[in-house]
């Protein structure tokens, strides 16, 4: 290594060695000027998806009748088993699905979920989907047991719905 | 050459108090302008390093991030002062307050300018250059001391590279120099920020890097490498040596020689912009502080930009920089000048 730099330097490698870094300084000042491609987080955020798999979300019909029959199959599928299902019958007077069972409690554990969407291929009336959601944090574990209400999406014929034919709206 | 004497339109020199009041009063301001300069100075490499890489850098902590360095100050100092058990009691604080001591020391003799028939520096001294460059090599005791005091074998490594390095610099920073000397005739700095040519039409102060230009080169690489910046940052080398000097340092002490670093990168660009730019002559117009603190400036982003750039030096690369290239050339510039100046005469 000491050997082959031994010899004195003679002034083309010297004036290219300049030459490289004048090169180099080019281009550290050329990428000053730039556009970032920072995001600002909190103010902006980058673009999810559609498929993309953040918290869930329990749809309705456009009628403002739940989805979910309480059948329990997403609870089945759950690999880590952080979904809790108690279905209950509905009556004529208090029709919460169109189907003979409606979800009655309808939990979910986000500290165990593995956000893995199997409770959303289960479903089989498309009521449980995972949405674009993914600021998740809370303070307590208590918090991160999702109930029903939490979950719910609000009545389309109030508000407009979150999600149009099974996915969120692009 | 022109000669200016310190105004005195109130009487105060003559006056032992308020001679010594007005000094005190100078130097409390030196210092936090300093303080703050250095503080806004990591801002502003932290900011330049962002957007060459395309990113803002800090911009959270107040309008464009410059609270930043208020808020990374008092999270340091109200850090636990922790120090190994191992290290030397007493060279272990020494050798922060004597990196801080020195950065500070240097700003005793810098000018920074006479604007409005007042002049701006504390002492003037007939080998102000002189002092700033002793009292500039005392950060290598500081480096040293701290890395043999921490006990730590990272930390010796850090220290005993600095000393190397700093030595081997420090003949070629001050041989660089000394063209300007002779073609100034003065150690004075006010001297050399006033050299003044009459040649033909023009006549006023001449930046010297138009008469000494391979000095401005030397003195420029060896000003990196005496501050210990990239690409002569080895004692602190984090891929190798953790940080070097700095491994077991934490809190206030941290401060104190991170503080120093950048105390002595502004007084490197400052003493560059004073002896190589005609200091706070308006070379292309402009109010006098202004001008001065552009090019002070200059020589901030110069160190930026090339820490930004460059990679960091192999240790016989560095050896073989100083000694084998910068210090005959720096030799060869004494002699060339001193032939040229005396065929002129």
């Amino acid at each position: 290594m000491a050997d082959e730099k031994e010899s004195q330097p003679k002034l083309q490698n010297v004036l290219q060695d300049v030459a490289g870094l004048a090169t180099g300084l080019r281009t550290t000042l050329g990428e000053r000027f730039k556009p970032q491609v920072t995001v600002m987080y909190p103010e902006e955020k980058s673009p999810r998806s559609v498929r993309y798999r953040g918290r869930h979300y329990l749809r309705r019909y456009e009628n403002g009748l739940e989805r979910c029959i309480g059948c329990e199959l997403c609870a089945a599928a759950c690999p880590v088993g952080c979904i809790l299902v108690i279905a209950a019958e509905n009556t004529e007077e208090h029709r919460v699905s169109p189907g003979e069972r409606y979800a009655k409690v309808y939990e979910i554990n986000l500290l165990r979920c593995i956000f893995c969407g199997y409770c959303e291929e289960a479903c089989p009336v498309q009521a449980i989907v995972l949405g674009p959601e993914y600021e998740l944090s809370d303070t307590s574990r208590e918090r991160f047991v999702y109930t029903k209400d939490m979950l719910l999406e609000p009545d389309p014929r109030q508000q407009e719905p979150i999600f149009a034919g099974g996915r969120r709206k692009p | 050459m022109i000669r200016l004497t310190p105004p005195d339109p109130f009487g105060l020199y003559t006056n032992v108090v308020g001679h010594w009041v007005i000094l005190v009063v100078g130097m409390v301001l030196v210092v936090f302008v300093v303080l703050t300069g250095a503080a806004y100075t990591v801002w502003f490499e932290r900011v330049e390093l962002g957007h060459m890489q395309r990113r803002p850098g800090p911009n959270r902590v107040g309008p464009w991030g410059l609270m930043q360095l208020a808020a990374d100050g008092v999270k340091l100092a109200f850090k636990e002062s922790f120090a190994p058990s191992t290290v030397d009691p007493i060279l272990y604080v020494l050798a922060p307050a004597i990196m801080v001591t020195a950065a500070f020391l240097a700003w005793a003799v810098i000018p920074f300018g006479i604007w409005q028939g007042f002049s701006y520096w504390i002492a003037d001294i007939n080998i102000g250059v002189l002092l700033v460059l002793a009292v500039g090599s005392m950060n290598a005791y500081a480096i040293l001391l701290g890395g043999w005091a921490s006990n730590s074998k990272y930390s010796l490594l850090g220290g005993l590279r600095a000393a190397a390095q700093l030595i081997s610099y420090e003949m070629a920073l001050g041989l660089s120099l000394v063209p300007v000397f002779m073609i100034v005739g003065s150690l004075r700095l006010q001297d050399i920020v006033d050299y003044s040519v009459h040649w033909g039409p023009y006549s006023g102060p001449l930046p010297l890097v138009i008469l000494a230009p391979v000095s401005f080169v030397i003195f420029l690489i060896s000003g990196v490498a005496e501050t210990n910046r990239t690409p002569f940052d080895l004692p602190e080398a984090e891929q190798e040596l953790v940080g070097g000097y700095l491994t077991e340092y934490s809190g206030l002490k941290f401060v104190c020689f991170y503080l120093g670093e950048y105390v002595n990168m502004i007084t490197v660009s400052v003493l560059a912009a004073l002896i190589f730019l005609a200091g706070w002559h308006p070379t292309l117009g402009g109010p006098a502080f202004l001008s001065f603190l552009v090019k002070v400036v200059l020589f901030l982003f110069l160190y930026i930009w090339l820490r930004q750039t460059l990679p960091r030096l192999r240790y016989d690369q560095l050896m073989r920089l100083g000694w084998k290239v910068l210090l005959p050339v720096a030799l060869a510039n004494v002699v060339v000048t001193s032939v040229v100046l005396v065929a002129l005469q």
